[in-house]
């Protein structure tokens, strides 16, 4: 805290007092460690990272698609930890620690296609709309308050019930929820950026659009948009979760942790003298959900921090 | 300033037109044939699909077909909701009093707690409470609201037995469906209290419980976080300086000259906390079988009505519409400095 205070202090032209060969990297890294939310929040998502990756070795697929969880048997009972299933099973016997271990790779290729379509979109949309302004401009921005003026989770509900139910499509329904944020983010970059002395020096020395664009403009607006999307990413992987819960993202049987949530609907009440029987079927993925969303959403606060103090606590 | 709210209504006719193009673009997605379908409602009306397909101008250009369904949405016919079994119009007219009280209970639970608990926190930085209410505030954020709602359930139906899903219970819903009860504004707390039965009463709100309680833990921890970081930005100005110099009592300052100020962002992100009840509403109604507008609108999404889906999308549109313009009134009326815009 005390580093980031000293440095707004000083004037932003003096040379500024700072450890002796300190880089931006550095600094970057010591604001970081300063917190210690953000190095949990950092953590948290290494972790999850590794499991993604490590997925076929953590829990090794049998069948053909390894995101349909293997089932023994169709017994209706979810059952508890055993060394077989050390984490249990949800009913129709769908192995918990699977879906789980998968569940992460499922987290981050969702989150992950869903900020690279709407980035893609962004870079389209938002360069043409912030570049070259005028009726461009406003037809972009026009569109983007028609889809903010819906609440997020009901478009993604209503786009996925017209295009049929799957993975893709609520990928793709999530994503034209959230393209008109990044739009709209990289369209203010754009327009603060179109007019300073190197893209005007760029153009003097004869570049076109194209090249300025691609060279000059979008690498100085690159940073807001990690910040969004690191903030975004939580956010995400809760709408197709809840997707998955109503019945309207992965199918049953896919390795996705709401899905897996939404087996333990039937589960809560428990056998009578012991509510809590199937405790696993809830906790156990509501565990890994929370987890990943939180390293998120703590990772994001850091980077927001650390990168644009601008942002700070404007969420 | 009346210039400023008549600009907002001017635009308020435009946003509307956008949201039915969009829906009515998503449609498209799908074969005349099977628009036309969504009119059916008994097997009779089959051999009379090309008539249906002429009356809803549906092998017509798309800006005929697009001004056609306005014209019919203007006169309130959204066609025929296969999962609600009556009319689109008449399924929304039934199930909105249900989310509204919903709504209403949590909405003031929200304020109370979350611009209280949000002024404390910022007064009380890094203390205690503040420590508290940031851990409540990331938690709520990372914790998805049908988690935390079958967590709920799962201690306070499942163990406790306290607060059941649905409505109403078995005898309370038969009650209902008696001749002797009149539904006065479909809301059923209050109904029961104008029809004088404290019972009804006491099992409406027993049911509202944990629902109003999902929905007031997540977006009280957005308002929490809104109202904080706000909050503490108001302090360090010169004002509240000046405020404390000439000798105001603490809490002079802060309840008069630092949260009056410092709730004027928290209004215009008041339709925020609108879209993310919207949002919690459709989960929570799921996760309690609370049989409200979003329940009825995820059982429509997964039976593929369309109609349904669609009247669906309009009135939560329409509401977010309102709610933003009615915020950026409130802005308006709390703020002066915006009418000099």
């Amino acid at each position: 805290m005390s580093a980031v205070q000293s440095h707004a202090a000083a004037p932003a032209v003096a040379v500024r007092r700072k450890p002796v060969g300190e880089t931006g990297w550095h600094r970057t890294l010591r604001r970081f460690r300063s917190s210690p939310l953000s190095v949990v929040g950092a953590v948290i998502v290494v972790f999850f990272m590794i499991v993604a990756l490590l997925a076929p070795l953590l829990a090794h697929p049998t069948q053909r698609n390894p995101y349909m969880i293997p089932h023994s048997g169709y017994s209706s009972d979810p059952r508890p930890p055993s060394p077989e299933h050390p984490f249990g099973t949800t009913e129709e016997q769908f192995d918990l620690f699977y879906g789980v271990v998968w569940g992460a790779r499922t987290a981050f290729l969702v989150a992950l296609s869903v900020v690279a379509t709407a980035v893609t979109v962004a870079l389209l949309l938002g360069s043409v709309s912030g570049f070259y302004g005028g009726p461009a401009d406003e037809a972009v921005m026009r569109i983007t308050d028609i889809f903010l003026a819906f609440p997020g989770l009901i478009l993604t509900v209503v786009i996925v019930a017209v295009l049929g139910q799957s993975v893709r499509n609520a990928v793709i329904a999530i994503a034209a929820v959230e393209w008109p944020t990044y739009t709209r983010l990289l369209r203010g970059e754009f327009l603060r950026v179109r007019d300073m002395e190197y893209v005007q020096a760029a153009r003097a020395l004869g570049s076109g659009d194209v090249r300025i664009i691609a060279r000059h403009v979008i690498p100085n607006t690159i940073y807001p948009m990690l910040i969004l999307a690191s903030l975004n990413m939580g956010g995400i992987v809760i709408t197709f979760a809840a997707l998955s819960f109503l019945g309207l993202g992965a199918p049953p049987g896919y390795a996705d942790w709401g899905q897996l949530i939404s087996l333990s609907h039937n589960w809560i009440a428990g056998t009578a003298g012991d509510p809590f029987t199937y405790w696993y079927t809830l906790i156990v993925p509501g565990l890994a959900i929370f987890l990943f969303v939180l390293g998120w959403n703590l990772l994001g606060d850091a980077f927001r921090d650390i990168f644009d103090p601008r942002l700070q606590g404007s969420r | 300033m009346t210039t400023f709210i008549l600009r907002r209504l001017l635009l308020l006719p435009l946003v509307a037109v956008g949201v039915s193009a969009l829906i009515f673009l998503l449609l498209q997605f799908l074969t005349p044939a099977m628009r036309a379908s969504l009119y059916i409602h008994d097997p009779k009306q089959l051999n009379a699909l090309p008539d249906l397909i002429r009356k809803y101008h549906l092998d017509q250009p798309v800006y005929v077909q697009y001004w056609a369904w306005l014209i019919q949405v203007a006169h309130g016919d959204l066609g025929w909701s296969e999962t609600a079994r009556e009319p689109v119009a008449a399924a929304i007219r039934g199930y909105f009093p249900a989310t509204l009280e919903l709504a209403i209970y949590s909405f003031g639970w929200i304020l109370v707690f979350g611009i209280w608990l949000g002024t404390q926190s910022a007064v009380h930085k890094d203390r205690f409470l503040d420590q508290v209410s940031r851990f409540t505030s990331i938690s709520g954020a990372s914790l998805p609201t049908f988690v935390w709602g079958l967590l709920l359930l799962m201690i306070f139906y499942g163990h406790f037995g306290w607060f059941p899903p649905g409505r109403l219970s078995l005898s309370g819903d038969l009650y209902v469906r008696g001749g002797a009860f009149h539904p006065y504004t479909g809301l059923m707390t209050i109904d029961a209290l104008l029809n004088g039965n404290l019972g009804l009463f006491w099992d409406a709100a027993k049911h509202l419980v944990l629902p109003v309680a999902t929905l007031t833990y997540y977006l009280t921890a957005v308002l929490v976080r809104i109202t904080r970081s706000s909050m503490l930005e108001t302090l360090r100005t010169d004002y509240v300086r000046t405020a404390r110099a000439k000798g105001l009592g603490e809490h002079v300052v802060v309840d008069k000259h630092a949260r009056r100020n410092a709730l004027i962002p928290v209004i215009t992100l008041g339709s925020l906390l609108f879209v993310g009840l919207l949002s919690g509403v459709v989960i929570t109604e799921t996760v309690f079988n609370y049989p409200g507008i979003g329940q009825w609108g995820v059982n429509a999404s997964q039976q593929l009505d369309i109609p349904a889906v669609t009247g669906f999308a309009l009135i939560f549109a329409g509401l977010l519409v309102i709610s933003n313009l009615f915020a950026d009134v409130m802005y308006a009326i709390v703020d002066p400095r915006i009418r000099l815009q």
